[in-house]
Order: structure tokens, then sequence, then C-alpha cells
């Protein structure tokens, strides 16, 4: 902290109008914006974002379309490669940059899917807990502890195994997996809520239990909610990836970067561009979706802020 | 004609569970305690931490249930209620919240805060639900603008105005307030005790005011009750408590209220902690912290007796009545 | 002898308009065993000053001064970590909710002795009985027994005991209280300021007790300051301030004390204290006040002396041409919006 005597330029003192007090968005904004790693990520979470929704137009060639004439093409900037397959080609001759781009859309899918459907589930179930208490809270998070004692990996291919392989089972058994969590947040959350005079405020005006918890309650949880599923999106992605490395999530030829892992793990020595680039995109978006819900976090929370 | 609100002997009473193989304990959070507020009257309630009165209040709220005595509200009995009156009981009373920030929902609009109670508990339609809040925002000296902004957007003294005019959307007639300026600052403070005032002459209301701090109370108050671990230690006309306190643990209070001291030497209370409610002091619960504790008031409990126009509850009332 | 001197301290917080003044200006001094007041509501700048004067304001806030002594050194040059640690010693501080500032995990005694080992040295076995010699002067009964509690075991008073033992650990030489008592009970308030002022009188300490009472300030301090909006708006004796205030917002918050008539309408000042954002370019009182004038509104009043103390008006109370000048700078009226909106 520096401290130096005052000159006269530290006199100019604003004047400000009545209630300029900087709006709550604007706020978040200025917050968030702050926070260089955040607006990266948001950066590439747009760029993907894109991606995933022109890929049709943007991808040069179709995903899966092989070329018997093109197999293992290397990347442009190396001996064979050539600017037709600017990232190269894998083992049955389909171009890597398209495949990548039409997986963007393919995570993305998944990780929002499974996001909002274990959002939906959670927050009801913790709703339900944090209201009734007594018997009703004990079994729902007695059956969340079974879940989340179990590893999650090993608990996903368990369902996946159960109901079979394929993209959507993956991201029905994802969503199971991560389920305690939100639970628990929201739970959590309820809590919290109802110990605040509002709610006293609320019952003493007349407010029956459905109004209490979907108009009083649910609102004011909503914000660790948003940063857990932000952060949850990029688990998402990476227990889906890892689901279809096994061969359990999303099947050939479905261009999932994680499927793209599988099928090129014999070429790792021979053709590193097969390999390296769908593990990439995996780690960019998934980097990107954690520092954004960071940056929600430290925005939205009060304590830190300054 | 009875007084608006009626209670005798409420009491409540908590139980503290300790662990799988012990029996639960008793937490007794108020034992005892009757008065009568009549229309356009004012009781404040007046004690430290740990007295009750924040159970007292629930209870009279009706967000709690007494564990024993009987509460009477508007003619209904508020402990049992006949169904068919239950929803005129439950518009009755109202309350207002001790800290401004917390008793407004953030994610609301003020509008629609004030006219839920509306929308609950009326069949009234949208344009004159409307209409009343705006009324209702104007008698608090809240203007037409505010009622799209969210209550982060006001000062503490604004938004304990927005929680008295919620209080009030259902016309009821009492009003348990706890605590309600004890966030603000002096000047905000002025601002509400007044709106107090002038809306208990508009509207005839009975208002059972929880404060800590003494200056408040003697300011707005018709009657005092005064707690001290759930029993009513002094209870009676304001003039006469203040120009004569007859407990001990009231003279206390009034020495230490900075600003109203008028007794020469501060009460000297035996240094010590409150003691739990868990496990009372056997006798007078005031005891074990009076500078006046004989013998008999660490075994027998005094009895509420009249004394000098109030109700006191100490063996020693008679020597400071002289 | 002056223990601290002030000059023209300024805290500057970053918000999301951009740096903005919370303190401006401030100055005053402390002499050995002299308790000054400083009164002033939510959002006067009040606490930050302390904190700004002992180091514990986070990075982002910018604190400037044009003397900060203590002791004739000079504290401004000193990094952040040397300020602290000298005013660690020598200044001790206590806040408002004495079992929020104490670790919840570790016991009274525990934190007691640490503190007594870092900065005295103190081998554990002296540390601790010198530990419980402290919980005895701060009047804490079997102080033995309780070394070993934990906060959250204790009330609050006891805390602020705990707390109050805790700062005079290493003998400072002035003790700044922030609103002490405003979290405890009534009876247990004046005890807690009955034992400030004996360890001050004992000790010789300089005290400073921050609060918003004005009843509080009128029993025990010998000077008190008045802030409002960031700013000293009057610097005067004890007695004379409650006498004879000089600046109407202290005249008014005087005024606005609770009675004892039951039907006396409370004076109230109208419309509320400037945001950090909403300072008026003149005046920092002058919406609110009865006799603002256009001069007012425009131009800000600089502290200086009148009548024994220091007041920030163009047209202190005490001054016999008053009414001339405010007609001659012509009166102005408090905006209605801002009655209407103070005062129904």
């Amino acid at each position: 902290m520096k401290t130096r005597p005052m000159s006269a330029k530290d006199r100019k003192v604003k004047p400000r109008s009545v209630d300029a007090t900087p709006g709550p968005l604007r706020e978040l904004a200025v917050s968030f914006c702050a926070n260089h790693g955040a607006v990266a990520g948001f950066a590439v979470i747009a760029t993907l974002l894109l991606l995933a929704v022109f890929a049709d137009l943007i991808a040069p060639h179709p995903p899966a379309l092989p070329n018997n004439d093109a197999l293992l093409v290397p990347p442009v900037w190396q001996a064979r490669g050539s600017w037709t397959y600017p990232l190269g080609t894998d083992a049955i001759g389909r171009d890597i940059l398209s495949r990548l781009i039409h997986g963007a859309r393919l995570s993305l899918a998944i990780g929002l899917v499974v996001v909002t459907l274990a959002v939906a589930i959670g927050t009801a179930l913790g709703l339900a807990a944090g209201f009734f208490r007594g018997p009703v809270e004990f079994a729902i998070l007695r059956l969340m502890d079974v879940l989340l004692t179990l590893p999650s990996l090993l608990l996903a291919i368990v369902i996946v195994a159960i109901l079979g392989p394929g993209i959507v089972n993956a991201m029905l058994a994802v969503a199971v997996v991560v389920l305690p969590h939100y639970v628990r947040i929201a739970r959590a959350a309820v809590i919290t809520e109802l110990a605040k005079d509002y709610v006293t405020a609320a019952k003493v005006g007349g407010a029956g239990v459905p109004r209490l918890m979907l108009r009083e309650v649910l609102p004011n949880c909503v914000a660790p909610l948003i940063v857990q599923a932000t952060l949850g999106i990029s688990t998402a992605i990476l227990d889906a990836a890892s689901l279809g490395f096994l061969g359990l999530g999303a099947q050939p030829p479905l261009p999932e970067w994680g499927t793209m892992l599988a099928d090129a793990r014999e070429f790792v020595l021979r053709a590193w561009w097969v390999v390296t680039f769908p593990g990439l995109m995996i780690l960019l978006a998934v980097m990107a979706f954690n520092l954004v819900g960071d940056g929600l976090r430290d925005a939205l929370d009060p304590k830190l802020k300054r | 004609m009875s007084a608006l609100v009626v209670a005798r002997d409420l009491a409540r009473t908590y139980q503290v569970t300790r662990g799988f193989w012990s029996a639960p304990r008793q937490l007794r959070a108020v034992g005892g305690v009757s008065f009568e507020i009549a229309a356009g009257r004012t009781l404040a309630v007046v004690g430290e931490t740990g007295c009750g009165k924040s159970t007292l209040a629930r209870m009279v709220t009706l967000i709690e249930r007494p564990s024993a005595g009987t509460l009477v509200l508007d003619g209904i009995d508020a402990v049992d209620p006949p169904p068919a009156q239950a929803k005129r009981l439950r518009r009755s009373v109202q309350l207002v919240f001790q800290n401004p920030a917390g008793s407004l929902n953030p994610r609301r609009k003020v509008g629609v805060i004030l006219e839920e109670p509306l929308a609950i508990n009326t069949q009234l339609p949208r344009e004159r639900r409307r209409r009343q809040v705006l009324a209702m925002m104007a008698k608090v000296g809240l203007g037409a603008e505010h009622q799209g902004r969210y209550p982060h957007m006001f000062s503490g003294g604004q938004r304990q105005r927005i929680a008295i005019a919620r209080a009030l959307m259902l016309h009821p007639k009492l009003v348990v307030a706890d605590e309600p300026v004890s966030a603000l600052d002096v000047s905000v403070q002025a601002q509400v005790l007044n709106l107090f005032k002038d809306l208990q002459e508009e509207m005839g209301l009975a208002y059972l005011f929880i404060s800590h701090d003494l200056a408040v109370v003697r300011h707005v108050a018709h009657d005092v009750l005064v707690m001290y671990l759930g029993l009513a230690m002094e209870q009676g006309p304001k003039e006469r408590i203040f120009a004569r306190p007859l407990h001990p643990y009231t003279q206390a209070l009034l020495a230490a209220t900075p600003g109203l001291a008028t007794r020469p030497a501060a009460m000297r209370l035996r240094t010590g902690d409150l003691p739990s409610p868990l496990d009372p002091p056997h006798g007078c619960v005031f005891s074990t912290r009076c500078p006046h504790v004989v013998e008999r008031c660490r075994i027998e409990r005094p009895r509420t007796r009249p004394i000098d126009g109030r109700q006191v509850a100490c063996h020693l009332a008679e020597r400071f009545v002289g | 002898m002056a223990l601290l001197e002030v000059e023209n301290l300024s805290v500057e917080l970053p918000t999301a308009a951009g740096m903005v003044r919370a303190v401006d200006r401030v100055g005053f001094s402390l002499s050995a065993g002299e308790l000054l007041g400083v009164v002033g509501e939510s959002g006067s700048g009040k606490t930050l000053t302390m904190l700004a004067i002992m180091g514990l304001l986070p990075h982002p806030a910018r604190v400037v001064a044009d003397r900060l002594t203590f002791k004739d050194r000079d504290l401004l040059p000193l990094s952040a970590r040397a300020r602290r640690a000298l005013a660690g010693r020598s200044i001790a501080m206590i806040f408002q909710e004495p079992t929020a500032s104490l670790n919840p995990c570790f016991t009274i005694g525990f934190q007691l002795v640490e503190g007594l080992r870092v900065h005295q040295r103190l081998g554990r076995k002296a540390a601790w009985k010198r530990a419980v010699g402290l919980l005895e002067q701060v009047g804490i009964p079997s102080p033995e027994d309780r070394m070993r509690a934990y906060p959250h075991q204790l009330s609050g008073g006891m805390n602020q005991r705990v707390m109050i033992a805790m700062a005079i650990a290493c003998d400072p030489e002035i003790l700044i209280a922030d609103e002490p008592t405003t979290a405890l009970d009534v009876t247990v308030q004046a005890q807690i300021l009955e034992l400030l002022l004996g360890l001050q009188r004992q000790r010789g300490m300089g005290l400073i007790l921050v609060t918003h009472n004005m009843d509080v300030v009128a029993q025990t301090a010998q000077r008190v300051l008045v802030m409002y909006g960031g700013q000293i708006v009057e610097e005067r004796g004890a007695a004379a301030l409650f006498q004879a205030p000089q600046h109407p917002y202290a005249a008014a918050l005087l005024a606005a004390r609770p009675t004892a008539e039951r039907d006396a309408r409370l004076l109230t000042i109208p419309g509320t204290p400037p945001g950090l954002h909403d300072r008026p370019p003149g005046c920092l009182f002058a919406p609110r006040c009865a006799d603002a004038t256009q001069r007012a509104r425009a131009v800000r009043p600089e502290l200086r002396d009148f009548m024994g103390g220091r007041v920030r008006c163009h047209y202190p109370l005490g001054d016999g041409n008053r009414e001339a000048r405010i007609a001659a700078d012509g009166r102005v009226a408090i905006d209605a919006d801002i009655v209407a909106r103070g005062e129904p």
C-alpha cells in the first residue's frame, strides 16, 4: 500500500449524480471482465459454439467420408502434408480438422444435456430434502451418498453396460454420476435461505409450501448452481470422452473427441496427430469451461468483492 | 370490551436432543408470560439476549405454537383456531423484522414483494392490487418509481419502510415489530419511529414492540414488559416503570443505557454470564447476577404480584418503592 | 506529547465506476491518556479511517496522507508489513463482533499464548501465566478455566473482554475500539465501557472510541470528531459539542435521539447520507440541510477553527451573522423529493 503526500491533482473529486450506483448486471460484467482468464475462456467457448452451430459450413470435408488415397496424411507443416487436410487424416482417410469441428457440436451437446439433466433433477431433489427434512431428506441424502462412494467412472461404466453403449446412454450415465453434487449444493443453499427472514415473512404473509419453494427460495439458490453447472460442463465433457475412449460412449463413426482418441490408440507413435489433436481439443474445452466457471464464481461471490 | 390481544401464561419449551443414548433436555425459551394489548396501544418487550422475546414474537405471529398457555387475537383462539377463522387470524397479525436487508427477497422487485400478501390472501383483481400497493407505498413515504427496483438499491431506512408497508398490506390489527430500528442509524431511526407512530394513530394499530434499546422504548411504548430468561420480571405502564423501576434487573437496564442513566451510581451487576436456559437457576432466575440477592431468592421463585401500579416478580420489590 | 498525528488522510477505493474517495482528508491528533470519540453513521468512513491508520486495508485500496506519524516516527514510508508490525505492537485495535474476531478452532488460551509468544518472545509457561493475568485484568472470573474454553462457549461480552486482553497484551500506547459494544447487550455494554476506561486510566493509553451512539461518547470522551460522508465535519470538546454543536448535522444528530415524551415527534433529518457514488459537488450535507444556500451547494466548505474547535460549514450555528449571511447567499429549500423520500 503506497502512501504519498497529497498533490493538487488528488483534489479533483468527481461529483456524481444521484443513484449512479452501477446496477448488478454491470457489476457482474465488470468483475468478470477483470479476470483475464475468464474472458479468454469465454472467447474459446464462443468460438466452439460458433464451430458447433456452423459446422456444416465451416468444415472443409464431411466428417465421415473415408478416402483410401489419403490414409494417415500428416498435418500441413510436416513433410507429406498438404492444405487439403490441414491437420492430417486418420487411419481411414477422414479429415481430422472436419471431424474435430463436428466433434465440437457433440461435446458441447453432451456437456449441456448432462448438466441440464443433472441440475434439474438435482435441484428438485435438493429442494425436497431441504424443505421437508426428516425421512425424505434422509432417504435422498443416503441415496446420494451411495452414488458418491462409487468411483464415478466405474459407476458410469456400469450404467452404460446395463443400458448398452451409445452417446445417449453415456449422457444419462454421466448425469447420474454428477447428480449428487447438485443435490448437495441445492440442499445447502435451500437450508441457508430458509433460515433467512424473508422466508419467514412470506410464511407470515400466508404463503404455502409450493409458493415458498418455487417462488421465494429457488431463485435465490441459483447462483451456486450456475457456478457448479459451468464447471460441471467440463466434467461432463471429460467423462463422456473417457467413456468414448473406452468404447462405451459415442460409437464410431461419430466424431466425438474421446471416441477419436480410442480409434487412434495404436497410432500414438506412428501418426501422433491422430491422437494429439482430439486430446488438445478436450483439454482446451475443459480448461475454457473451468476458467469461465471460476470467473463466474469470483464475480458472483460477494465476499470476494474488493 | 376485551383487549385485542390477550395472552395468559404463554410458554414455549424446546426439546434439545443430546444424542442417541441420553434423553432430550428441556430448553425453556418462554415460561409463563401474560399480557394484554388494546387497539392503538404499544406494548414494548425489553430484554437482553436469551430472554425469550424473539420466541414470544414468533408465538404471537403464529409461526410457532405455544407449548402452554392461551393466546386470543381479535377474539379468535390463536393456539387452536377453528378452521373457518384461520385465514382471518392469519391476516390479523403481521411482523416487521430486525434486519431490513434480510427480510426482503433480494430477487424480487419491491412492487411484487408488496403485492404478494394480497395475491395470496385475497381475490382482488390485479389492478386493484396494484393500486393498493401504490397507496401503501405513498403512506410510508416511497414513490411510485420505487416499485420496479430491487431491495439492494435502497438504504436501510427505506428497506425498513418497505417491510412496514408489506406488514400493513393486509390491514392487520396487531403488528409485531422485532427490533425494527436496531440496525438503523440514529437519524434514520428517528424517521422510522415517527412513521410507526403516525401509522398507529391513523390505522389504530396495536404494536408488540421488541427492543433492547430503552431510549427507543421510552419513546414509543405505552406499556412495558421486562423479560429475563423467559420470564416476566416487571411489567406495567411505561411512565411508572421508567420513573421508579422496582425490579433490580429493570434498574440495571436503565442504569446501563447511555443517555438515560439518571441513577447516580451504575448498577453493578455481578459479573458472570447469563445462565443457560437449559439449566436455569433455582429460585429467582435473576439471583445469580442480582446485586441485592438474599438467601430467599436462591430458594424460592418469586411470583408476579401487583405493587405500585405494575406487576413485579421480586421478593424485595417493596424496598424500592419508597 | 502527541502520540498519533494524522494530517489529510484519504482513502480511495476501486469500484466498478472508477476510484472513489471514501475518506476525504481526515486529520487529528491523539495524546497519551486522551479519549477521542469518533461519531458517525454508516458510510461516514470512520472505520475505514482507523483501518487505514493501522495498515489493515487490503491492497486495492489506496491510502494517501500528508502526515501520519506515531510518536514522531513517520509511518508513511514504511512498507505495509513494517507498518503492521509497528501498529500491531504499539497501536491495538478491537472490533465490533468479538466472536467473529476470534478463531473458532482454537481455545482462548491458545490464541492468547500464541500472540504473547510471537510478540513478546515469552516461553510457553511464562506466556500462560501472563495470559491468565491479562484475563484477570479484564474481569473474567475463573481465568484458568476460561483459558481452556473455545470462543463459541463464551458469551459476546466475555469474548470482547478476551479481545481486549489480547489487545493490551503487548502494552500498546494507543487502543482503537471500533464499535466495541454495538453487538452486545446493554448491561454488558456498560461493563465493557467501564473496563476500557479503567484500563486507559491505569495504563495512560490513548483511546479512540468509534461509535454511532452519541450518548456513549457523551459519557466518556474528552474530544469528539463527527464524521459525515467521509469527512470530518466537526471537532470539539465533548461537553462543548453536546451543549452547543456548531455543525447542523451534529446538531440534528443530537436532536434525533429518542426523547421521553411519548407523543413528541422525533426531529429527523430528511433524506439519507450520500453513498460512495452520489457525493454532491458542494457541501455534502447541503441537500439535507435546512439552512443550505446556493453557495453551500456549489462550494465545498473547508475545515476551519471555530470557537475552540473545528467545523466544516459555511454557516456554523454559533456565528452571530449567520442569518444575514445565509440570506445574502441565497437560501435554498431542501428538494421536495428528498423531503418526501425521507419523511412521510
